[in-house]
């Protein structure tokens, strides 16, 4: 069991590692280096730089040294907490990243929750009442689900709500909220802004939960065990909930790995289009402008948080299936 | 699926004999079976359309995508009337351009007085027809005047261009971009999930760890910042296949697992011991004795492939860092469908989103049909 967790720490640490490389070959693959945008951009507004300033600005970010020396660096500066500065807002990356990254984490675990909320009582309908009207019914709904590309669905959202309740459903936070300072009615504002992206971005994860749901309760409702369980009289419910369902329930934990990148990826465009204040919009707007810093930044933080969002359903489905502690090398 | 392993459709084609079942192919088993999934083979159809718009896409529109005209900026969509008076006919309506009194907005108003007729085989903007054969015919068009002033089946964007024709020439773009990213994820997949599979030890390991690396990795944030690196100047060609390459770097790890599973898994058959016994080369074996159980369901995995790489690059194109204009694709038009002020004033501006709909839905049943025959002796 310990070779286990120790494995997957290994794992995670070698995927932090991985994206860490590509966020710095993200940074590195326009044309040009940091300095010359930077120094341009300040032309444009009227200062130059000297030829000496330049070149200390190099020195200071390390740009004359090799590429290996640049990517140590910069590393040693993220381990530090310094992400550099963005050059298009001029201000430190953490202080622009800071609010938007806890937010995004809050979209996609609302989504998670809405997923499951759904996924898990449909997929036991279906597979308890397979081939009834309202196992078609979801399996349609459940196909459009997974068609229907999300910003898509969005944009749907947003007419229909635009046209039928002439209201915005966009955001995260009323109007007059968004400036205020964290407080419970600021919470309990962003609670009821919540459903919509969760909505938006869960639906797809959820028509495949309930697939998934569905043909595994099916392969376990025809074991002998069930049969044993019913033999012995107890109550249907109960002869389904207890056992049948139970071992059904591995998929949820362990879709978390992959849900949590999935819904993490998809939250950047749909935040364009519902206007939230996630990384999503900063992201776009920081690679168009090739501000770098601060879009390698963004990358590196999402992909760690998903490498620990997936550590974390790692651990949880060890602890919920015996099977995956015995079978670990 | 125990029950039926000798007549997979008995029960549909009563007519054909047991013995006729014996005897037939791998292939002619899977179609059978196949044949029988009615929602993957309309998947199948609708596909097949799809691709045949690629072909013709030239031919099927009537307006030059990219011929832009202020005056006719954000038509709405225009039906065609078939019947003149009892009499076969097909026009539309002319428009006449109007001052709303109340907003001074200008409004378009069909006049029914001004019948514009439509016809078939018509001259339009010049093509080549398969990319070879120069000529401007094309399906329908305005008989009398201009057509690109006159036809507007699904409205025009803000700068005025028909819809229907830009939707056309996008379907070519989007399903080809599709095409492109699945073959070069296959090969990939092939050749790495074989290697994975086939020598199995460590290298098995080092590519088995890539792959969950990269599937860790939200795949968005990583496609925008490879597309947002791509030079500005690059040409429509060189940003085509950059994007192929971009969705690819993700797509072949789907393709690599599947494959690596079904080498593991035949590994251990007889048939593959009999093979080695018997002195075959790995080549021989590897090409003449596995290859041919496992390549069904490698189709499977390759359509199923198909919607993502097909909604990647819309979404790459919608969020402005994909394929920019003036190349046209699904998700270049969708981009004039970014806020909701500009749907809620032209609803017509989403019209290209039902195909992408309709495409996924139809690559998911297909795939689904290809998977469950794919083993037509289970």
């Amino acid at each position: 069991m310990l070779s286990y967790i120790l494995r997957r720490l290994l794992l995670a640490l070698g995927t932090a590692w991985a994206i860490s490389v590509l966020a710095f070959i993200i940074i590195q693959l326009p044309p040009g280096d940091y300095i010359t945008t930077y120094i341009a951009q300040l032309a444009a507004d009227g200062t130059t730089v000297s030829d000496a300033e330049a070149a200390a600005l190099r020195e200071q970010y390390g740009l004359d040294q090799p590429i290996y020396v640049q990517y140590a660096k910069w590393m040693g500066q993220v381990m530090r907490g310094n992400y550099g500065m963005s050059m298009e807002w001029g201000r430190p990356v953490a202080d622009l990243i800071g609010e938007r990254l806890w937010l995004t984490v809050a979209v996609a675990i609302a989504a998670i929750i809405f997923t499951w909320i759904l996924a898990l009582p449909i997929g036991v309908y279906s597979a308890v009442r397979r081939y009834s009207l309202g196992d078609y019914v979801f399996t349609v709904i459940g196909f459009l689900g997974l068609a229907i590309p999300n910003f898509l669905l969005a944009l749907a959202l947003m007419y229909f709500g635009y046209v039928f309740f002439s209201a915005n459903i966009g955001g995260l936070f009323s109007p007059e909220l968004v400036d205020a300072p964290w407080s419970g009615a600021k919470l309990w504002d962003l609670i009821q802004h919540l459903p919509v992206p969760a909505i938006v971005l869960g639906v797809a994860g959820t028509a495949e939960m309930i697939r998934v749901m569905r043909a595994n309760l099916l392969d376990e409702l025809n074991k002998p065990y069930v049969k044993t369980a019913r033999a012995r009289g107890l109550a249907e419910s109960r002869v389904i909930l207890k056992y049948p369902v139970r071992v059904a329930l591995n998929p949820f934990v362990s879709t978390i790995g992959y849900l949590f990148p999935y819904i993490v990826s998809g939250s950047i465009i749909v935040s364009l289009v519902l206007g939230l204040p996630t990384v999503g919009p900063l992201l776009l707007r920081a690679l168009l402008a090739q501000d770098m810093f601060l879009a390698g930044a963004i990358v590196l933080m999402l992909g760690i948080m998903t490498v620990i969002g997936t550590l974390i359903s790692d651990l949880l489905l060890m602890w919920v299936d015996p099977r995956i502690r015995m079978g670990a090398r | 699926m125990a029950d039926i392993p000798l007549a997979p459709d008995a029960a549909t084609t009563p007519n054909r004999s047991a013995g006729k079942v014996l005897v037939a192919s791998q292939w002619q088993l899977m179609w059978w079976r196949f044949r029988r999934h009615k929602l993957a083979m309309a998947g199948t159809v609708v596909v097949l359309l799809f691709y045949v718009v690629v072909v013709l896409a030239d031919f099927l529109a009537y307006s030059d995508p990219n011929s832009s005209e202020a005056f006719r900026s954000l038509l709405p969509p225009q039906p065609i009337h078939f019947f003149d008076q009892g009499t076969f006919r097909p026009h539309v309506y002319g428009l006449v351009g109007e001052r709303d009194p109340a907003t001074f907005k200008r409004i378009y108003v069909p006049d029914p007085e001004n019948k514009i007729p439509v016809g078939f085989f018509v001259p339009g903007y010049s093509y080549k027809l398969f990319g070879v054969i120069p000529t401007n015919i094309h399906l329908f068009g305005a008989l009398e005047g201009r057509t690109e002033d006159s036809i507007f089946l699904f409205g025009t964007d803000v700068q005025g261009r028909d819809i229907w024709s830009r939707l056309m020439v996008g379907t070519a773009t989007s399903l080809t971009i599709g095409l492109a990213g699945v073959v070069v994820s296959l090969f990939l997949g092939l050749l790495l999930g074989g290697i994975s599979g086939f020598y199995g030890g460590w290298v098995d390991n080092v590519i088995q760890r890539v792959i969950e690396i990269l599937r860790s990795i939200p795949t968005i944030p990583l496609w925008m910042g490879l597309a947002a690196a791509m030079p500005r100047d690059w040409s429509v060609i060189q940003i085509y296949l950059a994007i192929t390459l971009i969705i690819s770097v993700i797509g072949w790890t789907e393709l690599a697992r599947v494959v690596r599973g079904r080498f593991l898994s035949l590994r251990e058959e007889d048939f593959v011991m009999a093979a080695e016994l018997a002195g075959c080369s790995r080549m021989r074996i590897i090409f003449r004795h596995m290859l041919p159980s496992f390549f069904s369901h490698i189709i499977a995995a390759v359509t199923l492939a198909f919607p993502a790489m097909i909604l990647s690059e819309t979404s790459l194109s919608f969020l402005g860092l994909g394929m920019r204009p003036p190349a046209v694709s699904w998700g270049v038009l969708l981009q004039q469908a970014q806020n909701v002020q500009a749907i809620a004033i032209s609803p017509w501006l989403l019209i290209p989103a039902i195909p992408v709909i309709l495409v996924i839905l139809a690559f998911n049943f297909m795939g689904d049909g290809i998977r469950d025959a794919a083993d037509p002796y289970s």
